[in-house]
This record gives C-alpha cells, sequence and structure tokens, in this order.
C-alpha cells in the first residue's frame, strides 16, 4: 500500500506533550514490516512466509519453541543472512541489508543473547568502534567527545556506568546496556533483544525493564525476545508466534491468557510418528543425587534406569548440558552422589567415564563431537585405538569402521573421506558410530538432532529407539519438544540450574512440558 | 552499581601497574649493574645502550601491531637485512646520490616487502605464521640472489652514509631522535587514529570487526606494510651504524623482536598491546644484552636469561586471562552487586 509518508516518526523524546500528540496510537504507519521472509538452508526451510509487523514505541514480544526459526528471523533482519523470498519494508518502503552495517545504518539493530563485544575496549569504545568521531585535518579521534556523548547516552538511560571500564570487567547486564547504548547512539529505529534477561538477576531485569520503557516512550520499536511468560506480559504490548519457522499468530497481549500463547507456541500435532520401540524397562542404572556446581547447576537428581529413553527438556541456558558434562568427567567443581549401577561414579576425567561405558555425545558437532579433518575411519575408531594394539592394524579399523557406518546407513564414499566433506546428518552418523564402538552402556547424547535436515533425523530418531532394543539407556538433551516427547519413557525438566518437575510419558503434554520449563502456573496442579 | 564497578576498575589499573613494574625493573636492572661495575652509569655508556636500543624499539613498536591482529611477521630480520643490502649497495654505487633517496629506497622496499605479507594475509587469508615463515626465508634468500654473496664494507660506503646515524642534534644521535620519532608516533596511531583502534578491535574479535563494518583486509594489508617500511628503513640504520652489509644480518633478531613485545604485554592470541609496554620490553631486552657483558657473563647465559623472561611475562599474561565460568543459577542476595556496595 503506497501510503505518502508524512513525517518520520519521532526518533526522540522532543518533549512529553508534544511526543504524545505525535503518537497517536494504533494509527501510526509500521515502523517495519515483514512479509512473505522465506530463507532456505540447503533445501530446509528455516522460514516460510514469516510476516511480522511492529509500529514506533511498540514492543513487541516474538515467541516460539527452540527451532522455530526466532533466531533465523533476527539474522535476516540484521543483515547477517538474505531472504531468499519476501520483503522487508522500513517505513513502508523495500530495503535489502547486504551486511550488519547496513542494517544498523538503516536503524536496526539487536542486542544478543550472548553479548558479542570487543572485550579489550573500554566502554565509550564499544560504543563508537569502527565509526571513531574524528577532529582536524590530522584524523585525531576525538576521545573527549566519545566519551561524553557515552557518558550522556548512559545519563539518558539512567544507568551509571563508568565509559572508561573496559567491557571484560562488566556483568552480563552491564553489557547489555552498552549494546542499547550503541543502538541509541545509532538512532536505531527498532531494537531487537534476544533473550535479553537470560543470565540477568531479578534486579537486573527491573534495570532492563524500565530502560525498555524509556525506549518505547521515545518511540523505538522493540522486538522482544523470551522464553518467560510473565516477562513477555509485563514488557510487551503484543505479538507474534512463529512454529516450525512459519508465521502462526499475532495479537495484543491483552486479548491473551498465559495458556492460550503456549498453546499457540507448541501446536497441537506433537506426536507425530516416533518409532517408540517397546522396552521393558529394567532396574535403576545410573542414579544421580543432589548434584551441584558452585554457579551452574543445583540438587540435581534423577534415576535413570535399563533400557530407558530418560528426556531432558529445558530452555536454553537451563543447565542441561552442564549437568551432562559434569556426569561425563568434563567438569570440575562437582559435589553430590552419582551411582552407575551401584557403585560409586564421580568421574574426574572423561576418560573414567568411557571406561565405566559412559558415552556423551555433544551438541557441538563441529568442535566437539567430529574431528573434521581426518577421515570417517579414525574418526570411528578414535576412543577405542588400544584394543587394537600398540601398532593399530589399518585393515581391523576399516572393518570396525565398515560395520558401524553400515549400521548407521552413514552415507559417504569412501572411509577414508575426511568427516568435514560429510553432510551435518551423516557427520552425526559418525560422530554416534564412535561413541557406539566404546560399547557403553549410557549413551547421552546431547542435542543430537540439532542442524540435521529431516530425513537424517528420522534415522537418528530410529537409531535412538534401537540403541534401547539393544539394552543400552539413553539420556536425550533436547529443545525440540516434539523429539522429547516422541522418544522419551520420562522427561526431566529443567529450569534455572534445577529440575523442576519430572513427567511420566503418560503425563507429559507440550503444554505441561513448555509451562514447567518455562516457569508459567497452568493452573493444572489444583486441577489435579 | 557505581561502587561495585569503581571496585573492578582496578583492573586496567593493573594493567598500567605492570607497565609501571617494568619499568621499575628497568631502572632497577641499570642501578644493580652500575652497583657491580659503575662505569655502566657513566653517560657515555647510557647513551650507547640508548642507541643500541633504537632499532629494537622501532621494530618492536610496529610488530606489536602486527601482534594485536592476532597476526605475526617473522619476515622482519630479513626484511631488514634485504632493504639494508638495497641501501648499502645503492649507496656504494651511486656515491652522490643524496642520502634522503638511499633512506627512502631502503623504505620503499620494505613497504614493498611488507605489503606482500600483508596481501597474503588480509587479502588471500593465510595464516601470518605460514605467510612470514615463508617470506623470511625469501627474502632472506634474495639478499644472498642480489649481492652474490659479498659483503659491501665500510670503506665502499659513502661517509655521510656510515655517520649519519651516530650523528648528534642537540646532543643526542640521529638514531636516538628517529626512533623517539617513531614512539610518538607510534602511540598517535595506537590511541588516535581509526586505523589503529580497528586493528584492536579486530584482534579482539574478528568476527565481530567484520560485523561493524571495519575492512579487515586492508587494515591488514597496511599493518604489515608499515612493520615492512620500519623493518625497511631499520635496515639502512643498522647497516650505516655497523658499517658492514653482509647476507647474515640481523640473522634472528626477529625474535628479539617478538620477544620485545610479549615482555611488554602485548598477548600473541590478539588483541591486546601498548606503545608504552612495548617500549620498556625492548628496552629491558637491551639493557639485559649491554648488561651481561659488562659483567663478564658469557652471551650464551643471554638467550637462556631471555627466555626465562618471556615465560615469566606470558605467566602473568596467563594469570590474567583466566576465563569465568558460566553464571546458570540465580544468584544470592549477598553476590549481588548492591548489597556488596551497600556493606
Amino acid at each position: 500500500m503506497p501510503v505518502t509518508q508524512l513525517t518520520s516518526p519521532p526518533l526522540r523524546p522532543t518533549d512529553g506533550a508534544h511526543d504524545a500528540a505525535a503518537r497517536p496510537g494504533a494509527s501510526t504507519t509500521p515502523v517495519l514490516q515483514l512479509t512473505g521472509i522465506t530463507k532456505r538452508f540447503n533445501g530446509v526451510c528455516a522460514l516460510n512466509g514469516v510476516r511480522l509487523s511492529i509500529r514506533p514505541g511498540e514492543v513487541m514480544a516474538l515467541i516460539g519453541e527452540n527451532g522455530a526459526g526466532k533466531s533465523t528471523l533476527v539474522k535476516t533482519l540484521t543483515g547477517i543472512h538474505r531472504p531468499d523470498e519476501g520483503a522487508i519494508l522500513l517505513d513502508g518502503k523495500a530495503v535489502t541489508f547486504g551486511s550488519p552495517q547496513e542494517a544498523m545504518a538503516a536503524g536496526i539493530t539487536a542486542v544478543h543473547q550472548e553479548t558479542v563485544m570487543f572485550d579489550e575496549l573500554t566502554v565509550a569504545e564499544n560504543i563508537y568502534v569502527g565509526r571513531h568521531p574524528t577532529r582536524g585535518i590530522s584524523g585525531r579521534i576525538d576521545w573527549a567527545g566519545i566519551e561524553a556523548d557515552a557518558e550522556q547516552l548512559f545519563a539518558r538511560l539512567e544507568v551509571a556506568l563508568p565509559v572508561r571500564a573496559r567491557v571484560r570487567d562488566l556483568s552480563v547486564a552491564q553489557r547489555h546496556f552498552v549494546e542499547i547504548a550503541r543502538a541509541l547512539s545509532q538512532d536505531a529505529r527498532v531494537v531487537i533483544m534476544d533473550e535479553p534477561t537470560a543470565a540477568l538477576s531479578q534486579r537486573e531485569i527491573r534495570e532492563l525493564y524500565r530502560i525498555i520503557g524509556q525506549l518505547r516512550a521515545s518511540g523505538t520499536a522493540v522486538i522482544f525476545i523470551s522464553h518467560k511468560f510473565d516477562e513477555i506480559f509485563e514488557v510487551a504490548d503484543c505479538y507474534t508466534v512463529l512454529r516450525d519457522g512459519q508465521f502462526v499468530a499475532e495479537g495484543r497481549l491483552a486479548d491473551i491468557s498465559e495458556p492460550e500463547l503456549v498453546a499457540l507456541m507448541v501446536g497441537r500435532a506433537v506426536h507425530q510418528a516416533y518409532p517408540k520401540a517397546d522396552v521393558a524397562i529394567g532396574a535403576p542404572l545410573l542414579e544421580v543425587e543432589g548434584l551441584c556446581h558452585p554457579t551452574e547447576f543445583r540438587d540435581v537428581g534423577f534415576t535413570l534406569r535399563k533400557g530407558e529413553i530418560l528426556g531432558f527438556y529445558g530452555l536454553v541456558g537451563a543447565g542441561r548440558s552442564e549437568v551432562m558434562q559434569a556426569l561425563f568427567g568434563l567438569t570440575t567443581q562437582v559435589s553430590g552422589a552419582v551411582r552407575l549401577e551401584g557403585k560409586p561414579a564421580v568421574f574426574r576425567t572423561p576418560g573414567e567415564a568411557i571406561a565405566s561405558g559412559l558415552a556423551y555425545v555433544p551438541e557441538d558437532r563441529q568442535h566437539h563431537g567430529a574431528h573434521l579433518t581426518l577421515p570417517i575411519m579414525h574418526n570411528i575408531t578414535l576412543p577405542i585405538l588400544s584394543t587394537f594394539g600398540f601398532f593399530p592394524r589399518a585393515r581391523a579399523e576399516a572393518a570396525l569402521a565398515r560395520r558401524f557406518a553400515e549400521q548407521l546407513e552413514l552415507k559417504a564414499a569412501f572411509l577414508t573421506q575426511h568427516v568435514a566433506e560429510l553432510s551435518g546428518g551423516n557427520q552425526q552418523k559418525v560422530v554416534l558410530g564412535k561413541w557406539l564402538a566404546t560399547d557403553p552402556k549410557v549413551i547421552i547424547l546431547d542435542e543430537p538432532t540439532k542442524g540435521i535436515d529431516i530425513g537424517s533425523k528420522a534415522a537418528v530418531h530410529r537409531f535412538v529407539s534401537e540403541l534401547v532394543e539393544r539394552g543400552l539407556s539413553v539420556i536425550l538433551v533436547s529443545s525440540e519438544l516434539p523429539e522429547v516427547l516422541g522418544l522419551a519413557d520420562r522427561v526431566v525438566v529443567m529450569r534455572q540450574g534445577r529440575v523442576v518437575r519430572e513427567f511420566t510419558r503418560a503425563e507429559a503434554t507440550p503444554e505441561t512440558v513448555v509451562a514447567a520449563a518455562s516457569g508459567v502456573d497452568l493452573g493444572l496442579e489444583a486441577a489435579a | 552499581m557505581n561502587k561495585h564497578l569503581k571496585t573492578r576498575m582496578s583492573i586496567p589499573e593493573l594493567f598500567r601497574q605492570r607497565e609501571a613494574l617494568l619499568a621499575l625493573m628497568v631502572v632497577a636492572l641499570v642501578l644493580l649493574v652500575g652497583l657491580r661495575s659503575p662505569v655502566f652509569l657513566s653517560v657515555g655508556s647510557l647513551s650507547n645502550l640508548l642507541t643500541d636500543s633504537t632499532l629494537l624499539v622501532m621494530l618492536a613498536l610496529t610488530q606489536m601491531l602486527v601482534i594485536v591482529t592476532r597476526g605475526i611477521d617473522l619476515s622482519v630480520a630479513s626484511t631488514l637485512a634485504l632493504a639494508g643490502m638495497v641501501a648499502a649497495m645503492l649507496a656504494a654505487a651511486h656515491p652522490g646520490l643524496p642520502l634522503a633517496l638511499v633512506m627512502l629506497a631502503a623504505a620503499a622496499t620494505g613497504l614493498a616487502l611488507g605489503l606482500v605479507n600483508g596481501y597474503l594475509v588480509g587479502y588471500l587469508a593465510l595464516p601470518p605464521i605460514v605467510v612470514t615463515l615463508g617470506t623470511m626465508s625469501v627474502y632472506r634468500g634474495l639478499v644472498f640472489v642480489i649481492s652474490g654473496g659479498a659483503w659491501v664494507s665500510a670503506h665502499q660506503m659513502p661517509a655521510n652514509f656510515v655517520a649519519f646515524p651516530l650523528q648528534r642534534l642537540l646532543g643526542l644521535p640521529h638514531l636516538v631522535w628517529i626512533a623517539l620519532g617513531a614512539v610518538l608516533a607510534m602511540a598517535f596511531v595506537a590511541r588516535y587514529t581509526r586505523f589503529g583502534r580497528d586493528l584492536y578491535a579486530i584482534g579482539n574479535a574478528p568476527q565481530c570487526a567484520a560485523y561493524i563494518g571495519i575492512p579487515t583486509a586492508r587494515r591488514l594489508l597496511w599493518t604489515y606494510g608499515l612493520s615492512g617500511t620500519v623493518a625497511g628503513l631499520c635496515g639502512y640504520l643498522w647497516v650505516a651504524r655497523y658499517a658492514v652489509a653482509y647476507t647474515e644480518i640481523a640473522y634472528g633478531f626477529e625474535f628479539t623482536v617478538i620477544a620485545a613485545c610479549v615482555i611488554g604485554g602485548a598477548s600473541i592470541a590478539g588483541g591486546v598491546g601498548s606503545v608504552l609496554g612495548t617500549l620498556l620490553g625492548a628496552l629491558f631486552l637491551s639493557v639485559i644484552g649491554n648488561a651481561l657483558p659488562v659483567l663478564q657473563v658469557s652471551p650464551f647465559w643471554q638467550s637462556a636469561l631471555t627466555g626465562t623472561v618471556i615465560l615469566v611475562a606470558v605467566l602473568l599474561n596467563a594469570r590474567g586471562n583466566r576465563k569465568r565460568s558460566r553464571q546458570i543459577l540465580p544468584l544470592h542476595q549477598s553476590q549481588l552487586p548492591a548489597a556488596r556496595s551497600a556493606a
């Protein structure tokens, strides 16, 4: 709709009365509008026809499960990805961003969950890095000006931050404030906050809310991504829900309840075709009691039985991977009791854990899971190399590698091919094969289907079922709800470093599990 | 919150303290050696020490900028040798050539060699250690090629060519003035130019630097170019100072240069390094180098001592950079900054 733009919306609080007049609520033109945004990676659709619309001075909650496409959408908006289809309209005009700085120049900035900044530079410099204002013919950087401007920005935000402090010495919250100041210094029209409260204390969250209020008052549009429903309802005016890369719903938060929002987010069709084998569940195999770490988790307890798949669900950063790493001997400073087959099993090194029959398939396949520049064959035989004797025989290694490659339906040309050349799904199969070769009793799978295509996902799911049929026990850490609900016999839910609930397969519904993970009270407990 | 940060602010101050500590060590070392042999403290001896340190200081400063970008320039000594040989041969062949032109030729040779490094590292994104290891041998080989392995000795060089570095201006040798100029220029570049600040950003977080629009390849090209230019100029100064040009000039000197940077607090991991620290690091090594002969310590010990100092410096750096673990659990009231500052 070609609407003639009268004036651009106010960027700064001109002054109370005038500002209110300039923001006649709902009738203002959207500052940012997305239509039909589609983004594919290697043929897999990460975003499919997503739309979104936000007005100046509005705070929008962008809601969706892990993997719903929120991060991809943010990256598309900030110029990191280019959409394959669809349009981004800024003030009604179509724009394309070739790079993050183009997006920034147009007024769209993102404050990331894991803030990325220049640790060794000062607060003031982080705000102006890459565009240092200079003066005179010598091109001398105007440090006094930079520091004064930075101080003014923080004064406007009413945050006390010494502008000469090094960013490495700041807390996560303070880093967010620096990023927000950076956004303000560039006259940002749209500020995207990707789970900004994930690592903040209550007090710091209050501070952040206040600043969001200020941004709103000055006519900046804020896209707020969060899994915490209480804060969504506290901070945001409206919402947009994504699921599986698709637009699901939008509306005003005043018109919807928390349970309705949860239902929109998780959808209905969860119990798809998951090949859950019926395996008799045996005696307790791995018992964990009161596992604690000074900063990462506290009082974690659960029991894994023989032949069982135990799902671990939680939001990103809930501490699930950290617990698994502790069990596997990758973390020190851990206290608590762990028993494997009744014997004490607190491991101090991964070597001890492997020798006792534990296997851990890490989340970060590229860095921790596979040796990308080694051949498939050597990846598979690496953990059990000692069993081949002092001089491993290539033929024996190849035979063993071939056995596991066939079991897992690995698609590769040669066993001597480098793992880096394989697709994500096939890389994961190599990692799984490697750990199976150690003949474990318990296998911990940390996000085993993260970033792999649908076909390979199904193969991994089938494979997880086969594992328990063979008498192994599986801990499945996953942020994909359907996967956890479809495969797990029981689901342990973690939130902020603690186990908050445990569900049996029958009890676990999308709503209850998500509610437990995000700390929403559905009122079901009272009913039950 | 304000108070809480103020206590944390002491870490940059600590860094400055580290430089103060280094300065203290340099002075203490000088005095200690002076105690054993008072001749070391004579004006002549100290002036000599200063003059001897100049080349190392200049090379270390540009090397520091390279290291800040997560790079390394192993080819500096070879660049110096090649440019020095070019200058010596040029002056020997054309004794009437103005000295300024000879110096310009040396610097231009260095620039060209440095830009080759910079192009390979910046635009072709090859690892700096491999690139400069390669060019180190190539440039050294070229010294043989152009000279045919022959020396250019003092009697072949014009008088003003040899005399210039040690000629005095306002009581100090030209060498010292040039180094002083280089220190001031480098301090300006590192702190007051976009070029310099961008290097720190690149070394700190290369991905981030690209995201905010820093032209990384171009910056790297000119960083190595600068390193080459200074090495080229030092090539002339070296050859003139020692009044001889031969194929093995400054052999292995790149390690002394890198050592000066590391002792001065530059981090091989990139992003960290200061002009003052590097200056002090270079002075420190020069003092050791000049003091040991005075104390009649075998030159072989010098290498071992330098090595020990480097290890201690790296150890100090590593302690400053311990990684913090992730905070998932909500903080206790006692851990909150508010509680702390209220107490």
